[in-house]
């Protein structure tokens, strides 16, 4: 088990009921521990590869593999439940429930994973190790998110998407809404914060600027085809 | 999660607000209804207590508790005077009090009586006649009016007023020669003496000395010097309509209504009020029913209301339902959120419009027991009006399951994009 890929594609096919756009994936692959960035341009299908990646979708054919664990084989609930405990998500902005203060946030994740409740420990100390190695000053802490500068509460998204140690992060242009330097310090700390807690970090983006940050870096074109209306993989 | 929901619902306080306001409303009035309904059924119930039963000439209990005690409608015959000194000499009586419809005052019914109604009339469990002015009468042209009389003609103590023959307002036949003082004016009660104007016995006989079958003597004209004049035994009323009989022992009440009933001398009848009321409320009861429908509809009405905020609010919400399930929270999460949100409200409101009921009762109460005669007790609810609160709270819920089966359907659909 320990061995088998974070995740692993094999010739899936998707494609939203509308028939609008598909998208098939022959072959990828996301070590553990390993931090992948996918570029990709506005439209790509990016955020459709995450959400099967997450079991958000399902593929109307094909297999997605996860830890080792076939998401097919998973039911609704299952699926739920596996996702809960292994996902940690961030997207490219509006990451926070504005009514909640800032470690509220940080500690929904745990509200719905019991696995990763029990790895967190003291959930409120966990939430302030991680605010703080991600450079959320304390006195923030209580605030309402909603008064956060963007780059903040990005930041406070990323403690969110890492409490409890899940073993696989996913981020959706995580740094889109930030300046040049914002996005590199950003970068720094999620870099810092997943060889810490050895969780992969599969990352979309339409930025090359980004890209030292990252193990590896891969085209999405160089992975899947993507198809506009009547797609075969609609069809077929 | 609950923590979620309170201050979710604490960020959206305005709309939250009037949702349960909405609902506190609806509950106010179909509680306030159920209420009402009680204490008119009570009051109606208890027009008349204290009273073992009602003595008439042969008739329906229902219509004899119509003319004697609500004065709705005409007795088809009297009882003999005669039958009804032996009657009243019977040894299981405590005492009578005797009944004499059939005149009127601008539309009130003039009931003629002793003095003995205004000690043992008895309403709302032994709540007897009480005096706003004026005492019981004492002389032989006083009259004792009720509260609404009062109040509808405007008349005070020592007014005068004259009867008129009949019930209707026929013009010519007032008995304009003998003329009342009004000696005294009853408090409200709730009940037919409210509209009512009692006067003696002795003086419906010497108003009638000039009557016979119905039409004026010409040339009697008589006087209230002559009345006075008269040899009292001469006053004496040949027949009254009806009487109230209370008894020493309420065991003997079956035994002598079967000897009213088998009276030999002429047909008479003896009703049990109580039961007599409860038949007549199960026939009137139609318009409570229709009352509670109404009631019903306006809380099924609020609830719409509860499912029309909550549905609204739906796609301004769905980052924060598409926050919560990229978390970790599973479609039934959702689900449960916003059912729990509602079932917030509906209570939240259900709690506040029983409260603002009880205060209103608080408020309201003396108001309504002068102005309606209905007495609102600041009881705890009753298991009715649980059943209500527990059928509302119900009906809260599955009004919170349509927008949540919306929600759900969104967040299959979403996943984890966030469509803003």
């Amino acid at each position: 088990m320990e061995d088998e890929p974070a995740v692993l594609i094999r010739d899936a096919a998707f494609c939203w009921p509308d028939g609008e756009f598909a998208i098939e994936v022959d072959e990828f692959a996301l070590a553990r521990g390993e931090r992948l960035l996918l570029l990709g341009a506005s439209g790509a299908g990016k955020s459709t590869l995450l959400n099967l990646i997450g079991g958000f979708l399902r593929p109307r054919s094909g297999q997605i593999t996860v830890l080792g664990q076939a998401l097919s084989d998973l039911g609704q609930t299952a699926l739920d439940r596996f996702r809960a405990d292994n996902f940690g998500v961030i997207f490219q902005m509006f990451n926070l429930l504005p009514y909640l203060s800032v470690l509220d946030n940080v500690l929904i994740p745990l509200r719905f994973s019991r696995q990763r409740r029990q790895q967190a420990g003291d959930a409120h100390a966990c939430a302030e190790r991680l605010l703080s190695r991600l450079g959320v000053a304390q006195n923030l802490h209580s605030r309402p998110a909603a008064h956060l500068s963007v780059g903040q509460q990005q930041r406070v998204a990323a403690a969110r998407a890492m409490i409890g140690a899940p073993h696989i992060i996913l981020a959706d242009e995580p740094t889109s809404a930030l300046d040049h330097d914002n996005a590199g310090k950003f970068l720094d700390l999620l870099q810092a914060e997943t060889e810490s807690t050895g969780a992969a970090l599969l990352m979309v983006s339409h930025d090359m600027r980004v890209a030292d940050h990252f193990d590896r870096v891969i085209d999405l074109t160089s992975i899947a085809r993507t198809d506009g209306r009547n797609s075969e993989a609609c069809c077929g | 999660m609950l923590r979620l929901i309170l201050l979710s619902l604490l960020n959206r306080r305005t709309t939250a607000l009037l949702s349960i306001l909405g609902i506190a409303v609806s509950v106010t009035l179909l509680l306030g209804v159920e209420k009402l309904r009680v204490s008119a059924r009570d009051s109606f119930a208890s027009t008349i207590s204290g009273t073992d039963l009602i003595v008439g000439a042969r008739a329906g209990d229902i219509q004899l508790l119509l003319y004697a005690v609500f004065r709705i409608g005409d007795a088809t015959n009297n009882i003999g005077w005669d039958s009804y000194r032996e009657i009243a000499a019977r040894p299981e009586i405590d005492w009578i009090v005797p009944l004499s419809l059939g005149d009127s005052h601008r539309g009130f019914r003039v009931v003629g009586t002793d003095a003995g109604f205004f000690t043992h009339y008895k309403y709302r469990q032994d709540k007897g006649l009480e005096f706003a002015a004026g005492q019981p009468f004492s002389d032989m042209f006083d009259a004792v009016i009720g509260a609404e009389v009062a109040a509808a003609l405007g008349y005070g103590l020592d007014s005068r007023i004259t009867l008129t023959h009949g019930t209707g307002a026929l013009t010519g036949a007032d008995h304009d020669n003998l003329p009342f003082r009004i000696a005294g004016i009853l408090k409200p009660t709730g009940t037919p003496v409210d509209r009512a104007i009692h006067v003696g016995l002795p003086a419906i006989e010497a108003i009638h000395l000039d009557w016979r079958s119905g039409s004026r003597i010409e040339g009697l004209n008589i006087t209230e010097e002559k009345v006075r004049a008269m040899n009292p035994a001469s006053l004496q009323p040949r027949a009254i309509t009806a009487a109230l009989v209370g008894l020493r022992s309420p065991i003997q009440t079956f035994q002598f209504q079967r000897y009213v009933n088998g009276y030999r001398k002429e047909p008479l009848s003896a009703i049990l009020p109580g039961v007599a009321l409860s038949r007549l409320w199960a026939l009137i009861g139609i318009g409570e029913r229709a009352l509670g429908a109404v009631a019903i509809l306006v809380v099924m009405t609020a609830l719409l209301g509860l499912v029309t905020t909550i549905y609204a609010t739906l796609n301004e919400r769905r980052r924060e339902m598409a926050i919560l399930r990229a978390n970790g929270a599973s479609p039934y999460h959702i689900v449960l959120l916003l059912v729990t949100e509602s079932a917030i409200l509906t209570f939240s409101g259900a709690v506040l419009g029983t409260m603002i009921l009880y205060g209103l009762i608080l408020m309201l109460r003396s108001a309504f027991e002068a102005g309606f005669g209905l007495q609102l007790t600041l009881t705890l609810p009753s298991a009715r009006e649980w059943l209500f609160f527990v059928l509302v709270l119900g009906a809260g819920l599955l009004a919170g399951l349509i927008p949540a089966l919306r929600a759900y359907r969104h967040s299959l659909a979403d996943g984890m994009t966030i469509r803003s």
